[in-house]
């Protein structure tokens, strides 16, 4: 850094020592950057191979040697998807899911974590501590019982057992809204309470405002997490109906697994709105990341 | 992540009155229902059908014993095949994605250009639904057409089976694995942005060297993200189902059978479901085993007082 400094004056020539470190600190940069970019196109070709081969006519897709950039654009080949499989059924059904699914989480999980960082009460630390305790479990332990109850209060094939738990909180989630909730001044709370304010109303006027940033970050979450989800649909959703895109898809793949023009543009679509939706929240998803669980 | 603060609120108050559990259990309803139909009551029925024979056509349980343990352990080579894969699939993606994410996350703080573009990048694997991003993966890894032989002949290189060759499916998941990690760069990457500048400039004054730098200021202060990381990560690639039941269904030749793949299988194509239960009991105890472990030896090194 001094040195630096003083060549900045420029009132006399560098010395060889200071030319080598200026050059040296340049051929770093220039590494980095160089190392950053090609991993950085490494980590988008599988993207650009998805858009690439879902404009791709049949002929084309099996090409060899391949190629990126298609020769003959058949953009056809979003509606053939369509077609091919009750594309806005699915769609649908993946939206409908996403929805309820994230309504629940918002609606428990901010109302739970204001019981866990904002009343005082004896015993909320030893139930917070079972809360994350229940983490640990795998997901696997209560996918067969569950099912078995869903099973026998006939709810297999249906939305309920994908929606419910949600309005019941998750543990991640309570976690993630308390650590910011008790960041917010505890003052806020005494002030309206000496206003008169109820229990509720101080939820419900102060706490709730101010969670904004940690309620948005749950909703991208659970948004993600659902229109993502694969296993929840296969083990619960067994009627063609009801199928969301990752279970319709991955059917579609089994049965007619050349078709790969298809096959990727239906992929795309599916993609695609959460890439829209990550350009619009894109602020709140790295903060969000950042959040969980880095601050305590 | 799970020292949990001590926040004034939590304080005896001689001033506040209304200490009583009332409201506190008022919001937290919602959690206890939940916990008890949803955690509690599945956690032990699944113990109690791990003992059972079930019976899925009438739904009910019969009484066996020890029996799924004893048949586990002793008649079942799949149970050693999934239990080997998956401990492999979790150490060698727990090994690469964390040298990568980290070495990545290190060259964003460096004040780079375009930060913001590289950063979502990076992220961008999370973006792509499991289900399009493992038939994309599919497509690229295809011997004959696929985009990562093709570029290989580019270069001269005849190009593996990948996914379809016992040999390399295991290292093509990983491989894919360490794509889909984005979420960690994020994290380390605010890491290393918490980490005060002057450090470097105090040790820059003593002389030190950049691997000394690297090992007494830079790892330490990570610590943090290192440990959420690593832990989260193992939890989570111990439970991997998803993007191996669709890219290979535990194929060829059991070579990517992880544990979760297996538990599906015989819970949802055998419908033995007495069985499985027995499966995820073991599953249970071995997370929890594994994470206690890393809590005891890894949490007393990680520094969290700036």
């Amino acid at each position: 850094m001094a040195v630096l400094q003083r060549s900045a004056h420029g009132r006399r020539a560098m010395t060889n020592e200071e030319r080598n470190y200026l050059l040296l600190q340049r051929l770093r940069s220039v590494i980095k950057h160089a190392v950053l970019i090609v991993f950085g196109i490494a980590f988008m070709l599988p993207f650009v191979w998805m858009i690439s081969s879902s404009v791709k006519p049949n002929i084309d897709i099996f090409e060899i040697p391949v190629r990126l950039i298609p020769k003959s654009l058949r953009l056809e080949n979003y509606i053939d998807a369509t077609n091919a499989i009750p594309f806005w059924q699915y769609l649908w059904n993946s939206t409908y899911y996403t929805i309820f699914a994230t309504i629940g989480a918002v609606l428990s999980n901010t109302f739970i974590a204001y019981g866990f960082a904002r009343v005082r009460w004896r015993g909320r630390n030893v139930l917070f501590i079972i809360v994350i305790a229940t983490m640990m479990l795998p997901f696997q332990v209560r996918m067969i019982p569950l099912y078995i109850l869903f099973a026998r209060i006939g709810w297999l094939n249906s939305f309920l057992p994908l929606i419910v738990p949600n309005f019941f909180g998750n543990a991640f989630y309570i976690f993630l809204m308390r650590q910011f909730m008790m960041t917010l001044p505890q003052e806020l709370d005494d002030a309206a309470r000496i206003d008169g304010a109820s229990e509720w109303g101080i939820f419900w006027r102060i706490a709730v405002p101010l969670s904004k940033p940690a309620i948005l970050t749950v909703a991208i979450f659970e948004i993600i997490h659902t229109w993502h989800d694969f296993i929840g649909p296969l083990v619960y959703l067994r009627h063609p109906t009801k199928y969301t895109l990752s279970i319709g898809l991955r059917l579609y793949f089994t049965q007619y697994g050349a078709e790969w023009g298809l096959l990727m543009a239906a992929a795309a679509m599916f993609t695609i709105p959460m890439v829209i939706f990550f350009f619009l929240a894109q602020r709140s998803f790295i903060e969000g990341i950042t959040l969980t669980g880095l601050k305590g | 992540m799970f020292n949990l603060k001590r926040d004034p609120a939590s304080q005896p108050n001689s001033w506040r009155t209304d200490n009583l559990p009332a409201w506190g259990l008022f919001f937290i309803t919602p959690w206890i229902i939940g916990f008890i139909a949803f955690t509690v009551y599945p956690f032990f029925a699944s113990l109690y059908y791990s003992f059972t024979n079930f019976n899925i056509i009438n739904l009910s349980p019969r009484w066996v014993g020890l029996d799924n343990y004893v048949e586990l352990f002793t008649a079942d080579p799949l149970f050693w095949i999934s239990i080997s894969n998956s401990i492999r699939y979790a150490a060698l993606l727990l090994v690469f994605a964390t040298i990568f994410d980290i070495f990545i996350a290190y060259l964003l703080s460096q004040d780079v250009k375009f930060l913001s573009i590289y950063r979502t990048i990076f992220f961008f694997p999370v973006l792509v639904p499991v289900v399009a991003a493992s038939l994309t993966w599919i497509w690229i890894l295809n011997p004959r057409f696929g985009l990562m032989n093709g570029l290989l002949e580019l270069i001269g290189i005849k190009g593996p089976n990948w996914l379809a060759s016992p040999n390399t499916a295991m290292y093509s998941l990983i491989f894919i694995g360490v794509w889909g990690s984005g979420r960690q760069v994020i994290v380390y990457l605010s890491g290393f942005n918490d980490i005060p500048r002057q450090l470097y400039e105090a040790a820059d004054i003593d002389g030190a060297s950049g691997l000394q730098k690297f090992w007494r200021i830079t790892l330490p202060l990570l610590s943090p993200q290192i440990f959420f990381n690593v832990v989260t990560l193992i939890i989570f690639s111990l439970q991997s189902f998803s993007e191996v039941y669709i890219m290979t269904g535990g194929g060829p030749a059991n070579s990517t059978l992880l544990y979760a793949v297996n538990l599906y299988n015989r819970a949802f194509r055998d419908y033995a479901m007495g069985y499985s239960s027995a499966l995820a009991w073991i599953m249970f105890l071995l997370i929890l085993g594994l994470t206690l472990i890393i809590f005891k030896f890894l949490s007393g090194k990680v520094i969290y007082e700036r």
